[in-house]
Order: C-alpha cells, then sequence, then structure tokens
C-alpha cells in the first residue's frame, strides 16, 4: 500500500542528496551528502526485500566508512573548496549537452535493453539473513574467499604504505 | 483490532515511558552519585528531590537558545536532533515481554519484531556518532572539535569488539531476531538455572556480556570513557557551544542509549523477561513482596519520622500507599501475565543501568592514548579470542 510512495520518496531523497553532494563546496557537507544517499539507498534495499543488504548498507558504509571519512576531515581542518568564477558562456552550453546525453541515456535504456516484468514489492523473500549466509558459504564460496583475501592484501598494502620507518 | 490503532497505541506508551525514564535516570544518576559520595543529592524540589526533573526541563526550555556567530547554523541545529533522533530510534526492536492477552486483544509486548533486529541496533548505533562528531564541528570551537574527534575515533574501535561480542551469543541462539533470542533463553538447567547466554550450555558468554558492558560504556560516552566530554580538559567537549533545549537533546540522548544499550543487554545476555528461578518455586511472588515490603518499610518509618524532615511526614504514607498499590496489582489474575515479565524485564535493565551509575561514582577517567591501547591491544583479542572458542565449541556439538 506504502511501496509505491515510500520508493519515490526515498528515491527522490537519494537523487537530490547525490546532487547536493556535488554542488556543496564544503568537504564535511559533501561527505554528509554521501551518507544521505547511503542511507536512501538502504531503505530502497529494505523495499525490495533485501533486508541484511540494507543493514549492512547502513553499519559499513554510513556507519564505518562514511565516519571515518567525516573523521579525517575534521582531523585535517579542511576547508571550503575554491570554485573558479562560473562562467554564463560555459553553463549555456553545458545545459543542453547535459539534457541531450540524458534523453540519449533514457531513449537507449528504452529501446536498447530488452523489456522485463515490472519489480512487484514484497515479491523477493530471499533477503534475510539466514537466506544470504546459506548462499555465500555454498554456492559463492570461492567468489566470497577470494574477496575477504583480496580485502586483506589491501589492508596489508595499505599498512606497509602508511607506516612511517621500521 | 486494527493493526495500525494497536501499534499507535503501544508506539504512544513506549514513548512516554522511554522519555520519563530519560528525566529520571537524571534524578537517580544524581541521587545515587550523592549517596556513593555521602551527601543527600537533590533535595530541595519536591519530596526527596522527585520534581527536580520537571524543574530542570521548564529551566531548559525558557532559557534562551543561543547560537553563536561564525557555526554553520544548518549542522548546528540538525546535529542534536539527529543525536535524539537516532537514539530514540533503536526502542522499536526490544521486546519487553511475551505475547500476552489484554482486554482480549492478542499482542507482542514490545513494538516490533524484526528478522534482523540486532543488525538494525547495531547500524542505528554506529549512525550514532554523526550527532556528536557534526554537533562537535559545527560550533567552531576547537574544544568542541576536539571532542567530536575524539568521540568518532572512540566509538569506531568500540565498535568492532561491541559486534564480536554480539556475535557469540547469536552463535548460540541461531537468530538474529530480539524475540526468537530471548525464546531461546526460556528453561532452566537442572530445573534451577536459568538458560540464560551467560549460563548458555557449551560454552558460557559471561566474557561476551563483559567485553559487550565495556564496550557499551565506550559506545554511550560515559565514565571511565567519557572523554569526548571531558571537562577537565575540554571545558564540555562537543556540547560546549550549545544551550537550552539543544544541549537537553545531546542530554536526552545520552540517557536514551544508556536505556537501550541495557534493553539489549538483557535480552542478548540475561533471557529478557524471562525470571530467575522458575514460577513452580514461587519466583511470580517476587514483585509483590519486593513492593510489598518497601511499602510496609515507608509506613513504619512514616510513624517515626524525623523531626527535622517535615516533608517526610507527608510523603513516607502517600508513596507507602502507592507501592503497596503496586504490590496489589501484581496479584490481580487478570494483570500477572503482563506485569510479571514487564517487571523481569525492568528488574534487570534497572541493575545493569544502576551499574553504569555506580561505574561513574567509581572509576576515574582514562587517558585518551590509554583508552585507544585498551580496545585495539586487549579487548579487541580477547573477544575475537571469545568468537573463536564458542564457534569451535558449538560446531563440536
Amino acid at each position: 500500500m506504502f511501496d509505491v510512495p515510500l520508493f519515490l520518496t526515498f528515491a527522490a531523497i537519494a537523487v537530490a542528496c547525490a546532487i547536493n553532494l556535488v554542488l556543496q563546496t564544503h568537504p564535511i557537507s559533501s561527505a554528509l551528502s554521501l551518507v544521505g544517499v547511503m542511507g536512501s539507498l538502504a531503505v530502497l534495499y529494505l523495499l525490495l526485500g533485501g533486508q541484511f543488504i540494507a543493514a549492512v548498507q547502513l553499519i559499513v558504509y554510513a556507519g564505518a566508512i562514511m565516519v571515518l571519512f567525516v573523521f579525517v576531515i575534521m582531523l585535517l581542518n579542511a576547508g571550503a573548496e575554491k570554485r573558479p568564477s562560473r562562467r554564463v558562456l560555459g553553463a549555456a552550453v553545458a545545459l543542453p549537452l547535459l539534457f541531450t546525453a540524458a534523453a540519449l541515456g533514457a531513449v537507449m535504456i528504452t529501446t536498447q535493453i530488452p523489456k522485463t516484468a515490472a519489480v512487484k514489492f514484497g515479491a523477493f523473500q530471499l533477503g534475510g539473513a539466514a537466506s544470504i549466509g546459506r548462499e555465500l558459504f555454498t554456492r559463492y564460496l570461492l567468489p566470497f574467499e577470494v574477496t575477504s583475501i583480496l580485502i586483506l592484501i589491501a589492508i596489508l598494502g595499505a599498512i606497509v604504505l602508511a607506516r612511517k620507518e621500521i | 483490532m486494527n493493526f495500525y490503532v494497536l501499534s499507535l497505541i503501544k508506539a504512544a506508551l513506549v514513548a512516554v515511558v522511554l522519555l520519563t525514564l530519560c528525566a529520571y535516570l537524571v534524578w537517580i544518576e544524581r541521587k545515587v552519585l550523592g549517596h556513593i559520595q555521602l551527601r543527600p543529592g537533590p533535595y530541595r524540589v519536591g519530596p526527596h528531590g522527585l520534581l527536580q526533573p520537571l524543574s530542570d526541563l521548564i529551566k531548559l526550555l525558557t532559557k534562551e537558545g543561543v547560537i553563536p556567530a561564525n557555526v554553520n547554523t544548518f549542522l548546528y541545529l540538525l546535529a542534536p536532533f539527529l543525536a535524539v533522533l537516532l537514539a530514540l530510534t533503536s526502542i522499536v526492536v526490544i521486546p519487553f515481554g511475551p505475547e500476552v492477552e489484554v482486554f482480549g486483544v492478542r499482542t507482542n509486548l514490545g513494538l516490533t519484531d524484526l528478522d534482523i533486529g540486532i543488525l538494525f541496533i547495531l547500524a542505528i548505533s554506529s549512525l550514532g556518532v554523526y550527532g556528536i562528531a557534526i554537533g562537535g564541528w559545527a560550533s567552531n570551537n576547537k574544544y568542541s572539535l576536539l571532542g567530536g574527534l575524539r568521540s568518532s575515533a572512540q566509538m569506531i574501535s568500540y565498535e568492532l569488539p561491541l559486534a564480536l561480542a554480539i556475535a557469540a551469543p547469536l552463535l548460540i541462539v541461531n537468530s538474529l531476531s530480539f524475540r526468537e533470542m530471548v525464546m531461546g533463553q526460556q528453561g532452566y538447567w537442572f530445573g534451577i538455572l536459568p538458560k540464560w547466554n551467560i549460563f548458555a550450555a557449551p560454552f558460557p558468554q559471561i566474557f561476551s556480556f563483559l567485553i559487550f558492558l565495556i564496550a557499551a560504556f565506550a559506545e554511550t560516552n560515559r565514565i571511565p570513557f567519557d572523554l569526548p566530554e571531558a571537562e577537565s580538559e575540554l571545558v564540555a567537549g562537543f556540547h560546549t557551544e550549545y544551550s537550552s533545549m539543544m544541549f537537553a537533546a545531546f542530554f536526552m540522548a545520552e540517557y536514551a542509549n544508556i536505556a537501550t544499550i541495557c534493553f539489549v543487554a538483557t535480552s542478548l545476555f540475561l533471557g529478557g523477561w524471562t525470571p530467575l528461578w522458575p514460577a513452580q518455586y514461587g519466583s511470580d511472588f517476587v514483585p509483590p513482596i519486593l513492593l510489598g515490603g518497601a511499602g510496609l518499610m515507608l509506613l513504619y518509618h512514616a510513624s517515626q519520622a524525623l523531626r527535622t524532615r517535615k516533608w517526610d511526614r507527608y510523603s513516607f504514607p502517600v508513596l507507602g500507599v502507592v507501592f503497596l498499590g503496586l504490590a496489589a496489582l501484581f496479584l490481580v489474575p487478570a494483570l500477572k501475565p503482563v506485569l510479571v515479565p514487564l517487571f523481569w524485564f525492568a528488574a534487570k535493565s534497572g541493575i545493569l543501568i544502576f551499574t553504569f551509575v555506580w561505574i561513574r561514582g567509581t572509576l576515574p577517567r582514562f587517558r585518551y592514548d590509554q583508552l585507544m591501547r585498551f580496545a585495539w591491544t586487549f579487548l579487541f583479542p580477547i573477544s575475537v579470542v571469545n568468537l573463536l572458542i564458542t564457534g569451535l565449541l558449538v560446531a563440536l556439538t
């Protein structure tokens, strides 16, 4: 009953936050807009039945990674960035180009991609923690382990690069 | 009854109780701290300072809310709102009691039950740091900024042991939903010892419980880990610039966080609403005996009140009758299945909340480097070892 209005609301919030992320000059405001995008994406996942993904999106992206971003911005005390003065000519050329690109993209998507059935909210039932865990540790075991080793290598690399002298 | 009407009634009830609890937690904290330090605590407003929270509220409401020059106004106003919003949200997944029938309506005692309940709590509490960090940054004050920085570093560090300490009992109860978690802890070993997670079968989760409690102190920014608002170094930390209701919002968020984390610990480790010993040995009579005893004691002392404490001559008999009435409520057969689980839940959470205040009255504050070293070199390794041992023993059985 509330599915479609909720979807439209949070999709609009996500897009608005994403635009705000680019337009803001101060890094803190941009980072907080990104948190807004991630939060609304989590709600969209939840509407589609991906409970586990929604919670993990909030815990990992919004709650851990973005807190680190904000922490670093606050620690370095980064100020508002200076934009080169905006030119009317540039905007006059860019805006039509932007709309043309958007229209082209829309046409490509509607004509090139085959038509699929509409998404039904609540139809997908396998988004819980139990079913995701079962799939990860049986069918997708190899990709899962390979990814975890890749992340481990990245962490070790970051430590080696960030360390001063032995 | 209509689902929406029922949910609205329950939400209103929980909101009123939680907000009153937050206000009175301040009174309880000041009173307990006072008695720990051999002074009476708040005493002037109402009998034994019982109306102190009300007068605090009036004071904060009527104060001028100053917005200093050179702050980022939007973020400055957003921070206390975020803090209190996120602190109050987590309560929705906490189960306060079993499924009961009140006036012919069957319902769960608790607002909702998510399949990912514990992940929801983790997600909301990991977002909670934004309120403090943004507030500290937007104030444009070096003390506030340091407080916000410390808070974000501390909360990220202590979230790891907290999550690992939560993961260990989850291996035993095999569910992420709070209601199923508490259901899994019903029953008794040898007919007397409760099957709570701290006494669980392959590996007792007492270590997870202790790690969880220590990390909870850091997550709620309480002494001995209250570095973000260390008044001896940072004036008042992240809320130095805040006044009036914006300050009250931070204050309320702190107490709501304490209440929520104690509710989570109760459901996860202490068996939620299940009694300490089986009902056939009379555990249902604990609340009326405790409350009735308190009422009788008040009535006895009313008869020989000290002449210097004039309030007591009126407050003791009134409170005594109130307590006796509460005790009588627990003996009404229709209300018993609702009130007894609520009593056990409140008793366990209350003991944990008291521990928070007790620790504040006992321990000094850590130094910042000690705080970080403690998290990463002690708490994190032992929570990993605890999780591995639990996992091994669960796999073997």
